[in-house]
This record gives structure tokens, C-alpha cells and sequence, in this order.
């Protein structure tokens, strides 16, 4: 247990006095409760960790505490005042920030532009950026975050841009910092670095709010957690005394799958094949370089890398979505490279695409017509004359959604209203009931609560069993180390390692994916 | 029950809802004229004295919202795919045109004059359209600038063709433009007692029989939409590219197809005039203008075949009260206001009540299914630990 930077606050000694304390929240919309009788302390100087399924009603409850909600019951307390929060303007006042998932930042501006971006210091009507830039320097030297308040943000890596968000914060005087989702986006160096960060404010008296779904690292960073379950604060727990099992069912009151591979499955039929592709930007960068691998039958072969190395457009030159420089794709022994992607869906590629929003659902469209994109020419769903069988994909909307567990109203829902480990349950529902013979999943458990990540994983396993050969792309090293049969790291557009899920571990990878070792036999 | 809020919410409330705001917003503006609201919204229901000057009104109310139906329909095409297709008016004058020359010049036999003269003119503005389509696709090129300027094009087009090629050989010099006569088994036949059977008398002219082409493509273009795999791929590219892409749609067919067929139906809106009234284009004679309506009809009735009908209908009521506005002394340009007016109030009202649409949708769903089912204790089987 990693508790040395606990240590200055074992919870057996007199606590800090709470700097937000939320009593008894209830939060109604209409007909469900979302929040109710919410209990939750945060003190200063340590890590609150909160963790819970999706639509569990953490979001709910930051929205009330960032001041975008009001609650209908309970009170506020700001170091003991009842406080009203009518906007995040009244939240930040009370030293509350948040660090969004998404990071909302000005890539053509500088570091120091960003940060004083909206909260500007001022002197005589005009803009002082010295003083901002004094301030900025005193944040990244008490903290350690090491920032340069005159790098331009295009050029910097994600966990660099995390920092600024973290220090524009901090700029507007937060005492309180909720991060949501905050390793989502980094490898395993760059999340310690961020526990660093984190320690490194506790210690100066901050208070961290940390969501997240990775059990793991809320046990290595938090000081308490705090679990959240059908809407209400069903635990307070040490993070010394409990184990991620233990945590994932008191999140979702049952027992818990692995995502662990169990036997082979792989055969020795190559069903895809893509050999030599290359993908070169105008600007003459290779952004896929001489790309090769092999997917057998009933095989998962697991693609690792920092998000922005490729992955993306590894899955355009499989579905024939970006016009490739070079190099082959052969589906099942017939070569593709020249077909449309309508022609390979239609040969048996399935995809769940990384960004589901933007990728693969109509969200302001009902369910049965996210269930028929992409599968036009499935006959169950259309004549050959090119007739929608509206009733047909009605109802096979509905088995779809009973058989992979959508839980939403029915068929005619809008896609939009549903959480994301639901919609990426009828993603995966009409993909894997086309018939593929090839599926392509990219992020396919990413923002999915643990309920449905154990239900995608189940299906993907199953599928694999029945000989479908999958090219799975994901951030989650573990999900990729626990499904995968072959695993490849992906780097500038290299594949750079070629290794076997069984011996390797994040580490591992996390030093291929950082470029700082190159290996490309296994 | 949700189906039916659902439809009541996106379909014709909103459209009540405006019809409403746009009366009280156009009695605002009828007192700042001087004129009294109230007399004048009686005036748009005069429909003349005699009960032939009724039947004539009748006619002149449904024929006018044939162009207006058609031009809706070929903008909501352009609508539903993310295209902004400015250019229905120039592909409807350029189309005019070309079937009006075509049915004056080439002899064809009865049974066969008609249906290819629309084509024709179907093809012509099809044609017309496909230079934005492939600009956009090769060049990426703005549809909207494009369709502007090939609308500004088609005015001097139309010009050089009807002083040369096209001219009717049998005018003089300095006589305006205008075609030769379209050969008479081109002519469109109408309804002479249209409305007979609602009790009216004959308007002196037989109404235009292009209407049921217009219901016709209604028809087909509704059915077309909803129940097609062209339609729901066309569907899916308007309402996220990205993802008709990712599942096999390609965004440059589709933008393609979507103008051909757009520019096609927009062929179709000056026919009624060259084939049924004119017999002819004249330069003087042809009416401008059904190209701009139509993109505020496809508006007003959400891009939907019925909604645009209806759309078509309230504007030609609106149209041809101008003249009975004029009797009560209130400008008869206040019937563009009074379009103006309508349009703004339906984007606004669409947009507040989409966006409680889509609040209402996430309530009904979170309502539904709050939370996994619950297993165990309520409190959870807490750990050796729990401190709460």
C-alpha cells in the first residue's frame, strides 16, 4: 500500500474541519430521483475519492456541488456556513473548481493566455500579464507543476494541457478541485506524475475531489472514498482497508467478472490481413508507417498506444474511410484495399467506433434507426429493393435491446437520452448481429460504468469464441492485457512491439507506448 | 403516449405555437402602420363579391401554392442532408426555360409530350444543381456561395438565350424575350369545375392540373425518406456525417445524389406556368422569386412533405390577399412581413421547444431506469472498515 503521503493524516488523529460539507442532498427531476440524502465531507488536505456506476448520480451530485444544480433538500456548507451556490460563478467564489474530463483550451494560445483566459488580472483597462504571469509561476512552484507560461498549447502532450486546466483553476482561487475522470487520458508514467501533483496540493492545505472509474489508482491516491450507488452515498470507506473487489461491488451491489481471456481460441485461419500500410499527411509526417499484422479467427489482437498515435487512423484505413499511401487490407483472403467502406461492412467488418457520439449513433433519432445505420443491406432490415422492413427493425431493436441489456423506455427512445454504457451496449448489440466475421472496437468500454464494461467484455469474449477475429484498440491496459491473445504497441504510427498479454504487465507497455524501448519481435 | 407527445412536440405545436406568436408580433406591426389589425385580418379573408370572383380566388389560392409546395419540397431535400440549396430559384428559372424551349420546339406525340417535357425540365435543374454538388466535393466549396452566385449567373443566361437561341423567331427586335409558343399537345390540362363540388361556381379559368404532379411527388419524396434505404442513409449523413460515414454512407455520393434530386424537384416549379397558364417563357411574364419562398415553406413546415404543403398553403393565402390588403389601404407588402414574421417565430419557437424535447426525453429515460437493480442490503454489504 502506498501510504507514505498519507502518513502526515491518518485518519485516527483529530481531522481537519470539513471545508464542504453536503447534508442530506436530494436532488428531483421529474419522476426520478437522482441524488438523495447525499452525505459527504471534504476536508482539507486530502484526496476524496468518489466512485461509482454510470447514472449512479455522481454527475448529478457535481453539478450540485459546482453550483449548476440546486438541490431541493439538504444543505451546503462552505467551512461551516450553509451556503447557496446559484451558478458555478457562486461555486467558484467559495473556492470550488473543476477540471473537466474534456479540457476546454485555446490550442493557438499560449499557456499563460489560457490561464487568465476569462479572469483576467487587470491595470488601468488593460490586460497586466505580468501580474498573471507572477501568479501563474508562484501556482506552478508551489505545486510543482512545472509549467511554462509561454509555451503555445498546441504543442504540448495531454498531460501537460491536464496542468494548465488543473492551474486555471487554482488561478481562480480554488481551495476545492473536483477532477473528473482525471487518468482517463494519460499512461501509467504520466498518472503517477499526476498523484505527485496531488499530494503535492494536499499538502498545501487543498482539497481534492477525484472521480474515476480505475479502482486501482483511487486506492493509490485517495485518503477516503466515497461510494455512490442508486443515487445515494452508500459508503465512506479507508482506502487502506479495502481491496478493487471489494470496491466495484459495493458500487454496484454484486459480484464482479474479469476481464481475463480464458482459453485460446485463436486458429490458424487469417480472416484479416493487412500488410505494408502507410498513411503520409500533406505536411509529409507519417502518420501510419508501414503497418502489418495478421487477425486469425476467434483471435483478439489488442493494439496499445498514447491516444494520437495512430489508432485513429489505423481504423479509417480498415474501414476505407482515409485514402492509404501505401499497403494492403485483405478480408478473408480478398483484397479490399480498393473497396468502399460500404463494400467491407458489407464483407463483414463490424465497428465500434472510438467516439460513439460523433461515430456511430444518430442521437436525436430513435433506437431502431441507430439500430439499422450501418446495416442497410442486412436483409432482415431492408428488401433487396432497398425498402425499410420498418416493423422488422422495431422489433429486432427490441431484442437487441433485451438481449445485450439496453435499459431504456423502447425501440422509439432517442438515442441521446441514454447513458453511455447503454448506448455502447446497442453499438456493440448491432454490431455483433450482423454476422461479422471482423470486429474493430475502439475505446469500446470507455466512459462505461463497470456493469456494462463486465457485459462488453462478456460478449466480446463470447463472439471471439465464435470465431470472430477483433482488432481491439484501448487506453485501458488492463482490459487490453485481459482480453487480447496478441498485443502490439502502437507508436508514431509505428507498430514498435509485438508482445504476449499473458507475461507482459502496464509497465511494460506503458514504456513501449512512451517510445522509451522499441522491440518488434515476441 | 410517447409517440404521441413525441409528434406533438416536434410535429405541428410548433407551428401553432408560431402561427400565434407571428399574429400578435403582425398586429404590432399593422398598428405602427396605422392600420387596424383587426380589419385588415378580416381582409385576408375576403375572397371578392360575386361567387365567380370566389371560384377565381379559389383558384388563384391553390394554384399559387403548387410552385410554393414544389420549391419547399426541393430546399427541404438539400435541409434534410445539411445542404443549404439557395439555388432552387436559379435551377427553377433556368429549367423554365430550357422545358418551355424544348415543348415549343421539338414534336413529340401526345401521350408523350408532357411526361418528357418534364423530364426535361426535371433534368435541366438536376443539371444545374450538380455544379454546386461537385464543386463542394471536389473543392469543398460552399454550397451556399455557390448556388448564390450561379443564381446571379442564370439571370444573364437566361437573357443571352432568349435574345439568341431560344428567342420565339417570330418577334420582332426590340419586342422582351420570350419563347416560341409550347406545341399544343405539351399543354397541361386542367380542372375546369374544380370546385364544384364544394358549391361554388367556375372560376373563369380551369385550375392548374400540375397539382396532382405536386401530390404525386409529395407522395413519393415522403415515402421516399421514411421508408427507403436512400432516404434513411440521406437522413443519417444530414443528422451526423461522421457516423453515416463510419457506417458505410459516403458523404460525397451522398451530397451528389441529394442535389441532383433537389435541383430535379426544383425543375419542376416553373412548369405549371410554362405547360399550364403561359404556354411559353417570357422574360416579362415568368414569376421570379419561388426559389426563396421555398426556403422559408420548408422552414415553416420542418422539412416534412405534409408540413411543407401546409406551408405552401398558408403562404399562397397570404399571397393572394395582397390585393384585398390593399382594399382595407394596408401596403400588400406587408404579406412579406407577414412571411418574414412567421418564419422568424417558427426557428424560434422549433429551437425552445426542441431543447425541451430533448430535456423531457432525458428525464423520461432516467425516469425509467434511475439505476441498476439493487441486490443485497440497502446500505450494500460494506467492507471491514466502512466508516459509514
Amino acid at each position: 500500500m502506498p501510504s507514505e503521503a498519507r502518513e502526515s493524516l491518518p485518519l485516527n488523529e483529530p481531522l481537519q474541519a470539513p471545508v464542504i460539507e453536503l447534508r442530506g442532498i436530494t436532488k428531483r427531476f421529474p419522476g426520478v430521483v437522482a441524488n438523495r440524502d447525499i452525505d459527504l465531507v471534504i476536508r482539507a488536505g486530502e484526496v476524496h475519492a468518489l466512485v461509482g456506476e454510470n447514472g449512479a448520480g455522481k454527475s448529478t451530485l457535481m453539478k450540485v456541488l459546482y453550483g449548476m444544480y440546486r438541490p431541493e433538500e439538504g444543505e451546503i456548507l462552505v467551512n461551516g456556513t450553509p451556503t447557496t451556490f446559484r451558478g458555478p460563478n457562486d461555486s467558484i467564489a467559495a473556492g470550488v473548481g473543476m477540471v473537466h474530463q474534456h479540457f476546454m483550451l485555446a490550442d493557438n494560445f499560449t499557456v499563460l493566455e489560457n490561464i487568465i483566459l476569462g479572469s483576467e488580472p487587470r491595470s488601468g483597462g488593460r490586460i497586466d500579464l505580468e501580474a498573471g504571469r507572477a501568479r501563474i509561476d508562484d501556482i506552478s512552484r508551489d505545486y510543482g507543476l512545472g509549467l511554462d507560461p509561454d509555451a503555445v498549447v498546441e504543442d504540448l502532450t495531454v498531460a501537460d494541457r491536464q496542468r494548465i486546466e488543473i492551474a486555471k483553476v487554482l488561478f481562480r482561487g480554488a481551495r476545492v478541485l473536483i477532477l473528473d475522470e482525471p487518468t482517463a487520458v494519460l499512461v501509467p508514467q504520466e498518472v503517477d506524475e499526476l498523484f505527485e501533483h496531488l499530494r503535492e496540493m494536499t499538502a498545501e492545505g487543498l482539497a481534492i475531489v477525484f472521480i474515476s472509474h480505475k479502482l486501482d489508482e483511487v486506492l493509490k491516491v485517495a485518503d477516503v472514498i466515497t461510494v455512490i450507488r442508486r443515487g445515494t452515498t452508500v459508503s465512506t470507506v479507508d482506502p487502506r482497508s479495502v481491496t478493487a473487489r471489494q470496491l466495484a461491488e459495493l458500487m454496484v451491489g454484486s459480484e464482479l467478472p474479469k476481464p481475463d481471456t480464458r482459453d485460446s481460441t485463436v486458429t490458424d485461419k487469417v480472416q484479416l490481413s493487412v500488410a505494408g500500410v502507410s498513411l503520409v499527411a500533406p505536411s509529409g509526417k507519417k502518420i501510419l508507417d508501414d503497418i502489418s499484422f495478421d487477425v486469425h479467427q476467434g483471435e483478439v489482437a489488442g493494439f496499445a498506444g498514447v491516444e494520437g498515435n495512430g489508432q485513429s487512423e489505423l481504423v479509417g484505413a480498415l474501414l476505407g474511410l482515409v485514402k492509404l499511401n501505401a499497403g494492403r487490407v485483405i478480408v478473408d483472403g480478398r483484397d479490399v484495399s480498393d473497396e468502399s467502406t460500404i463494400a467491407r461492412r458489407n464483407l463483414g467488418i463490424a465497428v465500434v467506433p472510438e467516439d460513439r457520439h460523433r461515430q456511430a449513433l444518430l442521437l436525436t433519432s430513435p433506437l431502431w434507426e441507430n439500430r439499422i445505420l450501418g446495416h442497410t443491406h442486412d436483409p432482415r432490415l431492408f428488401t433487396s429493393w432497398g425498402w425499410l422492413k420498418k416493423r422488422a427493425a422495431v422489433s429486432d431493436t427490441a431484442r437487441i435491446m433485451s438481449g445485450y441489456d439496453v435499459r431504456a423506455p423502447g425501440p422509439d427512445t432517442l438515442a441521446g437520452s441514454l447513458s453511455g454504457g447503454n448506448q455502447q451496449k446497442l453499438i456493440l448489440g448491432r454490431e455483433l448481429e450482423s454476422e461479422a466475421s471482423i470486429l474493430i472496437a475502439a475505446h469500446p468500454t470507455r466512459g462505461v460504468d463497470v456493469g456494462a464494461q463486465a457485459a462488453i467484455w462478456e460478449r466480446i469474449r463470447a463472439a471471439r469464441a465464435g470465431g470472430l477475429a477483433t482488432v481491439l484498440i484501448s487506453a485501458d491496459l488492463e482490459e487490453l492485457i485481459g482480453l487480447s491473445d496478441t498485443l502490439y504497441v502502437i507508436y508514431r504510427g509505428a507498430l514498435v512491439a509485438k508482445l504476449d498479454p499473458a507475461s507482459v504487465t502496464p509497465q511494460i507497455l506503458g514504456t513501449y507506448m512512451t517510445g522509451a524501448a522499441t522491440e518488434v519481435s515476441a | 403516449m410517447t409517440r404521441f407527445r413525441r409528434v406533438a412536440v416536434t410535429g405541428f405545436l410548433p407551428a401553432v405555437l408560431a402561427l400565434l406568436v407571428a399574429v400578435v408580433l403582425l398586429g404590432i406591426v399593422l398598428r405602427i402602420l396605422g392600420a387596424d389589425p383587426l380589419t385588415s385580418l378580416v381582409a385576408l379573408f375576403d375572397f371578392g363579391e360575386t361567387p365567380r370572383a370566389q371560384a377565381n380566388q379559389m383558384r388563384s389560392w391553390v394554384n399559387g401554392s403548387v410552385p410554393l409546395f414544389l420549391s419547399g419540397l426541393a430546399v427541404s431535400i438539400g435541409f434534410r442532408m445539411g445542404l443549404f440549396n439557395i439555388g432552387v430559384e436559379g435551377q427553377y428559372r433556368i429549367a423554365g426555360l430550357v422545358a418551355a424551349w424544348f415543348a415549343a420546339t421539338v414534336a413529340l406525340p401526345a401521350f408523350l409530350a408532357i411526361p418528357v417535357t418534364i423530364v426535361v425540365g426535371m433534368a435541366t435543374g438536376a443539371l444545374y444543381a450538380l455544379i454546386p454538388a461537385v464543386l463542394k466535393v471536389s473543392r469543398g466549396v460552399n454550397e451556399v456561395i455557390t448556388t448564390i452566385m450561379l443564381n446571379s449567373i442564370v439571370g444573364g443566361l437566361i437573357a443571352y438565350l432568349l435574345r439568341g437561341p431560344f428567342r420565339d423567331p417570330a418577334l420582332g427586335d426590340s419586342a422582351s424575350g420570350r419563347t416560341a409558343g409550347v406545341r399544343e399537345e405539351a399543354w397541361f390540362p386542367g380542372f375546369d369545375n374544380p370546385f364544384g363540388w364544394l358549391g361554388m361556381d367556375t372560376p373563369s379559368r380551369p385550375l392548374g392540373g400540375f397539382l396532382i404532379v405536386a401530390v404525386l411527388v409529395g407522395v413519393i419524396v415522403a415515402v421516399g425518406l421514411s421508408r427507403t434505404r436512400f432516404g434513411f442513409n440521406l437522413r443519417a449523413s444530414g443528422s451526423n456525417p461522421e457516423a453515416a460515414a463510419t457506417s458505410g454512407v459516403g458523404a460525397s455520393r451522398m451530397i451528389v445524389q441529394a442535389m441532383l434530386i433537389s435541383g430535379a424537384i426544383a425543375g419542376l416549379v416553373g412548369l405549371p406556368q410554362v405547360l399550364g397558364d403561359d404556354h411559353g417563357y417570357g422574360a416579362e411574364s415568368f414569376a421570379l422569386g419561388f426559389g426563396f419562398s421555398g426556403i422559408a415553406v420548408a422552414l415553416l413546415g420542418r422539412n416534412h412533405p405534409l408540413g411543407i404543403g401546409l406551408a405552401a398553403i398558408l403562404f399562397a393565402f397570404l399571397n393572394r390577399s395582397g390585393p384585398s390588403l390593399q382594399n382595407v389601404n394596408v401596403p400588400p407588402s406587408v404579406v412579406l412581413i407577414a412571411q418574414g414574421v412567421i418564419v422568424l417565430s417558427v426557428v424560434i419557437v422549433n429551437e425552445v421547444l426542441r431543447r425541451r424535447l430533448l430535456r423531457m426525453e432525458d428525464r423520461k429515460a432516467a425516469a425509467d431506469h434511475p439505476a441498476p437493480p439493487q441486490q443485497g442490503a440497502p446500505s450494500g454489504t460494506a467492507p471491514a472498515g466502512a466508516s459509514a
